[in-house]
């Protein structure tokens, strides 16, 4: 950015500024993860406490496709790998080899959520459907909102993967990094919820 | 400390992480094939909570993240922790004098 260009446009105090040692879109990130895990948290503790009440939740949950589960938390903990090896290109400058894993990482997002929708329908067209039982109607909403923030991980991915392709805003590698790790996170703890307690 | 060694020290090893993070996904898929309520118990829980820390400390880079945000973070599960101890007693508990089981079919009549 040329020094004119730089003067019409300042960069903002509050993104110069640091009061915890923390560079300020990190700190942000780690901001919205906390509201996340309130969100998070509050749902899948609700459905944990129903759960304990209703034992015969286990026979609505052996419904549930768990090879079709598992076989996204592979896929999640791959597209992790790649995201966090993007944060190292990064790190190491190589902005293109950051873009390329970035990529993967969306790659194996689209995976996560075909199969998704493949098990949704499957599930749906079986009559397990969200008004079927309060079980179905948690594991919509629980896999549903995650299967929202995995789509908005995945367009976020994709936008800074071009940035970093022409060696801008890499430090913005990291933070969507970040992010891909806690929707891979919440996932390993839906996987076991709805899938393997039956 | 060298550029090199502080480089090996924020980033570890990430294949090895990885390929312990898939180890330990196939031990919570096939623990609970055991039948075993205990046993489900620790490898898919269990398991799920060593994999999600494992994620946090060395993907999310938590381990060498500063204290703030541990803090920031253990005051959100907390927050979760106060959810959990203040409805259950009322979702788990059918005891008490306002306690009133209402059967689906009365359930369906208009309340007034």
């Amino acid at each position: 950015m040329s020094a004119s260009h730089a003067s019409e446009f300042p960069v903002p105090l509050a993104s110069r500024r640091s009061a915890t040692g923390i560079p300020t879109g990190r700190l942000a990130l780690w901001w919205v993860l906390a509201s996340e895990i309130v969100i998070f948290g509050g749902l899948l503790a609700s459905y944990i406490m129903f759960r304990l009440h209703h034992p015969h939740w286990a026979d609505e949950a052996s419904h549930t496709n768990i090879w079709a589960g598992g076989f996204n938390t592979f896929v999640l903990l791959t597209s992790s790998l790649f995201a966090v090896l993007g944060h190292q290109a990064a790190e190491q400058g190589d902005g293109a080899k950051a873009a390329r894993f970035l990529r993967l990482t969306v790659v194996g997002g689209l995976v996560f959520l075909g199969v998704k929708a493949v098990e949704w329908r499957g599930e749906i067209s079986h009559g397990f459907t969200i008004y079927r039982d309060l079980f179905w109607t948690f594991y919509y909403t629980a896999t549903g909102l995650h299967g929202l923030h995995v789509l908005v991980g995945m367009i976020v991915l994709w936008l800074v993967a071009g940035d970093a392709a022409r060696g801008r805003n890499l430090h913005r590698v990291e933070l969507i990094g970040i992010y891909w790790h806690f929707v891979d996170a919440v996932w390993i703890f839906l996987f076991p919820l709805f899938y393997i307690a039956r | 400390m060298s550029a090199e060694a502080s480089e090996a020290t924020r980033h570890p090893n990430y294949v090895r992480v990885y390929l312990t993070l898939l180890v330990l996904f196939a031990i919570s898929v096939l623990g609970p094939l055991l039948g075993h309520p205990w046993v489900t118990l620790v490898t898919a829980f269990g398991v799920a909570a060593v994999k999600a820390t494992m994620v946090a400390a060395y993907f999310m880079h938590l381990n060498i993240e500063r204290r703030y945000i541990w803090y920031l973070l253990l005051t959100m599960l907390a927050f979760m922790g106060l959810l959990f101890a203040g409805v259950a007693p009322d979702v788990l508990s059918q005891g008490g004098q306002n306690w009133r089981h209402v059967r689906p079919a009365q359930s369906a009549a208009p309340h007034h």
